[in-house]
């Protein structure tokens, strides 16, 4: 893995110039590789880890089990494609079991993501069942704890 | 004028200093928002999967006391696990004891082999606790300096030069805290022949050995014959981010290990089981915690090094642990005042060389146990302070 990514993925927000210092390179190297993770997709985009229950409050998720019958030539990929281009769906992976896709679905509210599995969703050709579960309460979102309490460290700020 | 009781404390107590870390602490704490390097402890909260293993213990009723030398399980998987990494191994059942950290290890090593009036040799700057564990001892601290040029690394020169009449011990911490020094197997080597001339006993603190970044760490236990004259300490406060569990141990030749328990049953009776259990835990599935935090330390310590030596505080590469030890000798000033005044006019806390030992002189301790951004945001400081200075 690229030392700049590795730096990325640790997650503290730093700027171009920092990571140069942090990483001992110059800040275009740390452009031209930035580009070059973008360029190739590595590096889809630049988008915030938020905490659902502070910054999304009325968002509703759901995760959404659905078959579908593969495709003679091209198996799951065109219709999976298909379903993924919808606004409502924040991701969509191929999964093996007892169904084939999970679908990670968001909306302003109930009635909005009922709407989208059952109109949208369902009545894509293609697509056997759907099996809606709304979720409830973030416990960990992409890494981070939500429930820590954020409290004071006892940690004596110089010690031997 | 006396305060009231002074007059009851011992003579040896009441002549120890105290701590220039505890002054230095005392300003730093009323100025909550600067940034301190001075933390001598790891940044990280112990993985989850070792404490998670002392909340088990404790939901399953693990509440008494253990055996002296504590918990034959733990014994068992520190003598496994010091055979891999240190290659020297100690039979669980006789020559390993657990005890509360390293500085209750080091203090009963100490206390069951000095007679009143022996010496001991160390190396300094060095970690606060030397000198005076070895006073508390009723014996005498002999300082044999190392320095920036060899970077802080041991010269067995020096210290047979300072051997002398009475010494018993020689104590030796590597990689070291506060300078990140380590040292060669030659030397080792050579201190090793040397101990054997003069019949001394090695006291090895090992406590940063797996953070060394560069080479491999060997302890001087496991050089031919110095298993039989050395107390080999180690622990888990560093390497395992386990502080406040308060656990270590010693390992070493029956007869010594045995006399140390003498010390730790009369004054501990044994470390608290459940960071025992959570030691063995550490031992057992720790492994990958422990290289995940090292490669972190490694990249701020690359990071902290480049931008000292950038803003002019020339500073050596530590080859372990997690502090870099600058030099502030250009401008003239003593450690402490240079640290005051950095605190002052910056609210950036780094520890005077001085707090550990007078070879210190010159130089602070910084520790880079914390996050890219303090180091960044604290080093830009730094360059402003010595700017001022002119
Ligand atoms: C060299 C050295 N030895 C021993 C200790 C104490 O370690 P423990 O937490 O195991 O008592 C420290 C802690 O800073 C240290 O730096």
């Amino acid at each position: 893995m690229s030392s700049v990514l590795q730096l990325l993925l640790e997650g503290e927000r730093l700027d171009t110039a920092q990571m140069a210092q942090v990483l001992g390179l110059s800040e275009s190297e740390i452009e031209a590789e930035i580009a070059r993770l973008e360029a190739e997709r590595v590096l889809l985009g630049w988008r915030p880890v938020l905490n659902p229950a502070r910054a999304q409050e009325n968002i509703v998720r759901a995760v959404i089990e659905v078959k579908i019958s593969p495709e003679r030539d091209g198996g799951f990929d065109r219709l999976a494609t298909r379903i993924a281009r919808f606004d409502a769906v924040e991701s969509c992976y191929l999964m093996s079991g007892g169904y084939d896709l999970l679908v990670f679905a968001v909306g302003n509210d109930l009635r909005e993501v009922a709407t989208f599995v059952s109109e949208r969703l369902a009545s894509v050709e293609g697509v056997l069942s759907t099996a809606t579960h709304f979720m409830l309460r973030a416990y960990k979102e992409q890494g981070y704890l939500l429930l820590d309490p954020a409290e004071g460290s006892d940690k004596p700020s110089v010690s031997p | 004028m006396s305060q009231p009781g002074q007059q009851f404390v011992a003579d040896h107590v009441a002549g120890l200093p105290r701590s220039g870390i505890r002054d230095f602490f005392a300003i730093v704490q009323a100025m909550p928002q600067a940034i301190s390097l001075g933390i001598g402890e790891p940044d990280f909260v112990t993985p989850w999967h070792i404490r998670e293993a002392a909340i088990f213990a404790l939901e399953k009723g693990k509440t008494s006391y253990t055996d002296n030398l504590g918990l034959l399980r733990l014994r068992r998987e520190i003598s496994t696990y010091v055979e891999r990494q240190f290659e020297v191994s100690y039979h669980p059942e006789r020559e390993v004891l657990v005890a509360v950290g390293v500085s209750e290890a080091l203090d009963i090593a100490l206390r069951a082999v000095l007679n009143p009036g022996d010496k001991v040799i160390y190396h300094e700057p060095c970690y606060v606790s030397y000198s005076p564990s070895i006073k508390l001892a009723h014996a005498e601290p002999i300082a044999v300096a190392t320095d920036a040029a060899d970077e802080f690394g041991i010269d067995p020169d020096r210290v047979m030069a300072a051997w002398e009449p009475g010494v018993k011990v020689l104590l030796l911490n590597f990689p070291t805290n506060p300078t990140g020094g380590v040292t060669e197997k030659a030397k080792l080597e050579r201190l090793a022949k040397f101990a054997a001339e003069k019949d001394l006993l090695v006291i090895s603190d090992e406590i940063y050995s797996e953070l060394t970044f560069e080479g491999v760490h060997t302890s001087i236990a496991s050089l031919p014959g110095m298993r039989e004259r050395t107390i080999f300490l180690h622990g888990f406060s560093k390497a395992f981010a386990m502080t406040g569990f308060r656990i270590g141990y010693a390992c070493g030749p029956q007869a010594l290990i045995e006399a140390m328990m003498k010390v730790h049953q009369y004054s501990m009776l044994c470390a608290p089981i459940l960071s025992q259990e959570a030691a063995v835990e550490a031992l057992k599935n720790g492994a990958p915690a422990v290289a995940k935090m090292k490669e972190a330390y490694q990249r701020r310590r690359d990071l902290i090094v480049r931008r000292f030596n950038e803003i002019g505080l020339t500073c050596h590469s530590p080859k372990g642990s997690f502090y870099a030890f600058p030099c502030i000798e250009p401008f003239g000033m003593s450690s402490i005042d240079f640290c005051q005044g950095l605190l002052r006019q910056e609210e950036v806390a780094i520890v005077p060389g001085t707090a550990f030992g007078d070879s210190g002189a010159g130089f602070a301790r910084a520790s880079f146990s914390t996050s890219y951004e303090r180091i960044l945001e604290a080093t830009n400081r730094i360059e402003r302070y010595v700017g001022s200075l002119g």
